[in-house]
């Protein structure tokens, strides 16, 4: 079936089946792999994405659900070389190791933050406890969110550059 | 990750159109709303239709509103918007106590109250608190609608009254004053289904009960209600004895099983413990005593 | 963060951030799913439904026929090349593809090819294969019973599911202390099985060029070069003409170390079929068919004096082993380092046996960031104190600290041969009991149980007061194997080497062994060098996970990247800097031996002038300056680096937990982590490490397990069976730091990747009986899910690796 999505502002028709997760049309179609997937069953994470307005586990939409839809991935959260207060805040704090839960936990912050600028902890703990992060224990990736919430800025506004370096500050 | 085997797939662009393309695609066809309880049976090919529907383009089922001295909530509501819902946790504190522990905030952002009711897990706890809350279930076909009691809803595991050519669209309950609600849950961790789960609403005429519901989730309770324990209430003093003894009540009605997520005797054990909990919780409630949470 | 003692003042080390997480938060990170190669195909395997049965046909015709199925691999194909069976990392084999029996459900039957990985997927279920149900062995007590079924029929001679019997230590004493002590008490208690599941699966991408005849395997591995040598033993390639890629990696937890048939059967697929093959685990496939971890049926003895003076330990363990033995541990050690049982303390004798059983389940046994089993030796010996401590009724805090090894003990050699390298114990138990106010909690806990047993619980509803426990766990772990001489894999020593070139500008190119799974390499490893030669971290590029690039070396696993490839590091650098000194000495027209090297510099001692840095050395190096006799130009170095001895991080862990009586439901409060790791090259990793470590052994404690049915079947198939710590069940993790460096690494570290995943299950263990001290509770084994809390109570605890009925 012909499907258009709107991934990350751009418009992009494809024939696929129906049956195809959209978390597949997006790496292996779009070639978007920033967006993972973790297991079968919904639970895990690594695949959060937005449909539209709101964060889903891309593995348990179809494709063809998203026709006629927006989506939001992780390659969209930097504004060119501008990084999102998000992913200042999770290099910062140290809010993740292996990364593989990253791309998922940063949208769900994202989303958070829109929602409630000022969150504390324990929404923030429940905010992504529907994904699974292997390697922080959470506590650093709650961190980093707190940090992105105290830096977070209207967008257009002009952001600390987002590559390695040893001047390092504010982390817990 | 697992994937689906192949199907077809509709789209819905009203109740009506739905209602058609279920008559057509015929039995082996199903209804897609959030997908959440489908697609991983689908991923798993535990589940494999011929046909999906999707009936998400059907904005006309999601809604929440009161009328009629109902609330009414369309099926295709989803478990955030119920659980972002004032209005619905105004009048059944129930409604949100079960959403908070539904799955998972992601989960519930697309997961559709319908969804999880047609569903009809054994363990599903909106079933519970809508057997608890005595609600009507709405049930539309070609030839018009009809109401289905919450507790005459499922028919068995994973079996509902809906047929293969229907849609479940509306889920009503009456609001009666003098209420109270709560819902009981324990997990083995967050966002996992329950090990048991109780829902309790009471109806009180000044320290009286005038009527009680319970509801049951994943102990084996006959229509997911207790109604022997609902019967020893009704019209007695909302005493801490009364609870306790509906809890036993409860519990001794049950037919629960084992499984990974708890034996038997400890889920009899849990439905008396967590009915009664939900009672006292449900009488502050009506008592007005603490408003929305314990 | 509460630290006794500072790291390095100045230089390089430090909370530096990542240099990888610059890809990773824009989502360029670069895992084995995010390859795609020109032609590629993908692979799916055919599993075993059932856990022991003799396969008597399979007819793969409908496969063959699915039009995009480009070949479809059994046993049969297999065998016709000798890759049926492949050997496993203890001695054993395995099957690829089963040819006669399936030994566990889940195993590998055959495997499908096909252009997409819906096709793959389809054309498995096309495959018909007939089965001849068998008796599985499901209980590891009854796996050596007379009549059980052989499962490993396929080993000539065999004729019982006996593996191996090992002991360690000096029986004949232990059992003289044990006849004379005052106090001897006994425990049984079961490590279930778990998984690693790290949230990235299993897979690879298998590229044989048919024209050069190398092949490239993209793979999610813990050990590049092992792999390496591995695939050129098993297939038969040369092994320069096999190139191992191991990209980012979705974190491994030892779930990576070890090769699946899926990655042979890669392999052969692309062999055949002349494309590259993808192969990605599913979620499921990933919990029921690779490496488990744990799956020790323990019985713990300890001897006491009345005044709470240990003396001694003896231990029985039954160990599952599944039905290949594929455990990935050092040659000799057949129970990894269980032998390390004796702990933190100060004993006079201590013994273990061990026997190793085949089960009808997957095979693996070392795996999960145990550091080769010290998690179960850990857990046994803090769960016996803990015992011992109810017995004697005193405080377990006091009684640790009585038995603590002290610090003029060190080196220590233990009862059963281990010797340890440096520790202050007492100091980091106090530590932890000041962050915790441990006097205070203790008090708040006997103030409730006070007011319970002066007021028990009234019917008005509300939720009783709940059970308050303290557990602690001091752990010393034994990590960065090993000594070549007596530490190999598959008879690979375990040494590691390192590479590194300084540019002529002065930046530099180190290439290790190691392999990063979200540890942090890139950086850490940087700053190692960076601190050796007065270079910005940012000037040192750390080369790995690929072994046309990088020496030869053992991998990352058991906590051994900083104890053995941080060491070669450190040594490749001074290497460096010593050429170096030779070339500075020709530009200051000094001699070698009146230069100095401080602050990042070689200076001719005594002149106030500025010296050389580094970056000038290294232009000057590769200029046309003048050099002695016998000295190259440029400047670079290799190194091995054989470590002389494990090291020996060790911690005091406190968890406060509440546990509700009347469900069983258990809450972690608090939980407060003191480590010592010797020398921290990047705190804020070593930190987030142990962050990591402590959900890992919550986790364990209170949900994690991978039970069987009586028929075999796994419990624990999926994310909604398997379950994983969230951020709700998480506290906010408290953690405090001594530094006690090790003598015998060049820069004073040991390993710390695995420390938390080591100590903290006992800590939350001992916590939970605690609080269950008012019932009489004594014991009750992992997962503490609400019904075993419950059950637990009742005084009928559940058998957690079986299926609950």
């Amino acid at each position: 079936m012909r499907v258009t999505l709107t991934v990350n502002d751009a418009e992009h028709t494809a024939d696929v089946e129906p049956r195809l997760l959209l978390i597949h049309f997006l790496r292996d179609h779009l070639g978007l792999t920033g967006s993972h997937w973790g297991c079968d069953t919904s639970n895990c994470g690594a695949c959060v994405v937005w449909l539209d307005e709101t964060p889903v586990k891309s593995c348990t939409v179809l494709t063809a659900m998203a026709d006629g839809h927006r989506v939001r991935t992780v390659e969209d959260l930097a504004r060119g070389t501008d990084l999102d207060p998000v992913q200042q805040g999770f290099s910062e704090c140290h809010g993740l190791q292996c990364g593989f839960c990253t791309p998922g936990m940063m949208m769900t912050a994202r989303w958070l933050l829109d929602r409630q600028p000022d969150p504390s902890a324990d929404e923030i703990r429940e905010a992504i406890s529907g994904q699974i992060c292997r390697c922080t224990g959470y506590e650093n990736i709650i961190r980093a969110v707190l940090w992105a919430a105290k830096h977070d800025r209207p967008p257009g506004e002009a952001g600390e550059p987002g590559a390695a370096g040893t001047g390092q500050e504010d982390v817990g | 990750m697992q994937v689906p085997a192949h199907f077809e797939y509709e789209r819905a662009t009203s109740v009506a159109h739905a209602l058609a393309l279920l008559a057509k695609f015929g039995p082996e066809c199903r209804v897609l709303a959030g997908g959440h309880s489908l697609i991983p049976m689908m991923k798993l090919r535990l589940a494999q239709p011929e046909t999906l529907v999707d009936i998400n383009d059907l904005a006309e089922l999601a809604y929440l509103k009161v009328e009629g001295g109902e609330l009414r909530m369309g099926a295709l509501t989803r478990h955030a918007e119920l659980l972002g819902s004032a209005l619905a946790g105004r009048h059944f504190p129930i409604l949100h106590d079960a959403e908070r522990v539904i799955a998972d905030p992601i989960v519930r952002n697309r997961g559709t109250i319908g969804g999880s009711l047609c569903q009809a897990d054994p363990s599903e706890d909106l079933t519970a608190v809508f057997a608890a809350v005595r609600a009507t279930m709405v049930v539309s076909g070609a030839g018009g609608s009809r109401t289905v009691p919450a507790r005459e809803f499922h028919l068995g595991p994973y079996e509902t009254v809906v047929a293969h050519d229907e849609l479940l669209t509306e889920i009503r309950v009456p609001i009666r004053p003098g209420s109270g609600s709560a819902y009981e849950k324990v997990k083995r961790r967050a966002g996992d289904w329950p090990v048991g789960a109780a829902g309790a609403a009471l109806w009180l005429d000044g320290d009286t009960i005038t009527d009680a519901g319970i509801g049951l989730a994943a102990v084996g309770a006959e229509h997911f209600a207790a109604a022997e324990a609902e019967d020893s209430l009704r019209g007695s003093a909302a005493t801490g004895d009364a609870f306790s003894q509906a809890g036993q009540i409860a519990a001794e009605h049950c037919h629960p099983v084992s499984d990974q997520r708890g034996p038997a005797d400890y889920r009899r054990h849990l439905a008396a413990v967590l009915t009664t909990r939900a009672l006292h919780r449900a009488l502050r409630r009506a008592k007005g005593t603490t408003c929305g949470s314990r | 963060m509460s630290t006794v003692t500072p790291n390095f003042p100045n230089g390089a080390y430090g909370p530096i951030r990542r240099k990888e997480d610059a890809r990773f938060i824009r989502g360029k990170g670069c895992y084995v799913d995010d390859i795609q190669l020109p032609g590629m195909l993908h692979g799916a395997v055919l599993r075993s439904p059932v856990a022991h049965a003799r396969i008597t046909a399979i007819d793969t015709s409908a496969a063959e026929a699915h039009p995009r199925v480009r070949a479809v691999i059994t046993g049969e194909t297999l065998a016709g090349r000798t890759l049926a069976w492949m050997p496993t990392l203890s001695q054993d084999v395995q099957a690829v593809l089963a040819t006669d029996k399936v030994r566990f459900q889940g195993q590998e039957v055959a495997f499908v090819v096909a252009e997409d990985r819906y096709a793959a997927r389809d054309a498995l279920e096309l495959i018909d294969v007939d089965y001849e149900p068998l008796p599985p062995v499901v209980d590891a007590h009854h796996a050596l019973d007379p009549d059980a079924p052989v499962i490993r029929d396929d080993i000539e001679g065999k004729a019982d599911n006996r593996i191996f019997d090992w002991e360690a230590g000096d029986r004949a004493r232990t059992d003289e202390i044990f006849a004379a002590a005052d106090v001897v008490l006994a425990q049984d208690m079961l490590y279930p099985r778990v998984h690693p599941a790290p949230l990235e699966t299993c897979g690879t991408v298998a590229d044989l060029d048919p024209v050069t005849g190398k092949l490239t395997v993209w793979s999610t591995s813990q050990a590049p070069h092992a792999h390496r040598t591995m695939y050129a033993l098993v297939t038969g390639l040369p092994e320069h003409k096999i190139r191992i890629i191991s990209p980012d990696v979705g974190g491994g937890f030892g779930n990576k170390v070890g090769i699946y048939p899926g990655y042979i059967c890669a392999v052969v697929g692309s062999i055949i079929t002349g494309h590259p093959v993808k192969w990605m685990e599913d979620r499921s496939e990933n919990l029921m068919s690779t490496s488990f971890a744990r799956d020790y049926h323990m019985h713990g003895e300890i001897a006491a004096r009345r005044d709470g003076t240990i003396l001694g330990l003896r231990v029985k363990v039954l160990a599952d082993h599944g039905a290949f033995n594929g455990a990935a541990q050092p040659t000799k050690f057949p129970a990894g380092f269980f032998g390390v049982f004796t702990g933190s303390y100060g004993l006079t004798t201590a013994h273990c046996e061990v026997t190793g059983v085949y089960t009808n389940k997957a095979p693996g046994g070392v795996a999960y960031s145990c550091s080769f089993r010290i998690t179960e030796a850990v857990y046994l010996v803090e769960r016996m104190v803990d015992v011992l401590a109810r017995e004697l009724d005193v405080d377990p805090a006091e009684l640790r600290m009585k038995n603590l090894l002290r610090p003029a003990q060190f080196p220590y050699t233990s009862a059963t041969g281990w010797e340890y390298d440096s520790g202050d114990y007492p100091r980091a138990l106090r530590l932890a009991m000041d962050i915790a106010d441990y006097p205070e909690l203790r008090r708040e806990q006997h103030e409730r149980r006070q007011r319970a047993l002066a007021a028990p619980p009234a019917g008005d509803g509300a939720k009783p007061d709940r059970l308050m426990g303290i557990g602690i766990s001091f752990f010393t772990e034994a990590v960065g194997a090993g000594p070549r001489g007596h530490m190999d894999i598959l008879g690979l020593g375990m040494a590691d080497g390192a590479d590194l070139r300084v540019h002529p500008t002065g930046k530099a190119v180190l290439s290790i062994s190691v392999q990063t799974q979200g540890q942090g390499h890139e950086t850490t490893f940087a700053q190692i060098v960076a601190q050796e030669l007065g270079l910005s971290p940012d000037d040192v590029e750390v080369v790995h996970g690929d072994t046309d690039r990088t020496p030869f070396g053992l991998g990352t696993y058991g906590s051994r990247s900083t104890p053995v490839s941080g060491a070669a590091a450190a040594i490749v650098s001074r290497k460096v800097r010593e050429r170096a000194r030779i070339v500075a000495a020709a530009m200051l027209e000094a001699s070698a031996d009146d230069l100095e090297w401080t602050q990042g510099r070689w200076r001719v001692r005594g002149d106030p002038g500025p010296g050389k840095s580094i970056a000038e050395i290294a232009m000057a190096a590769h200029s046309g300056l003048e050099l002695p006799n016998g000295v190259e130009g440029h400047l670079d170095a290799s190194t091995v680096y054989n470590p002389p001895n494990l090291t020996f991080p060790f911690g005091a862990y406190i968890c406060v937990v509440d546990v509700d009586p009347d469900t069983g439901e258990v809450t972690v409060r608090r939980f407060i982590a003191v480590d010592d790791c010797g020398v921290r090259i990047n705190p804020m990793i070593v930190e987030g490490q142990v962050h990591g470590g402590l959900a890992d052994g919550l986790g364990m404690a209170l949900m994690q397990v991978i039970a069987f049915d009586s028929d075999g079947n796994c419990l624990g198939g999926s994310f909604m069976d398997y379950l994983l710590p969230t951020s709700m069940e998480c506290p906010s993790w408290e953690l405090g730091a001594t530094v006690t460096p090790s003598p015998h690494h060049p820069i004073g570290a040991k390993g710390v990747g695995e420390s938390a995943t080591v100590g903290s299950p006992a800590a939350v263990v001992n916590a939970v009986i605690d609080a269950l001290a008012p019932f009489g509770v004594r014991h009750a084994d992992m997962p503490l899910t609400p019904a075993a809390v419950w059950r637990a109570i009742q005084g009928r605890p559940l058998r957690t690796d079986l299926a609950i009925t």
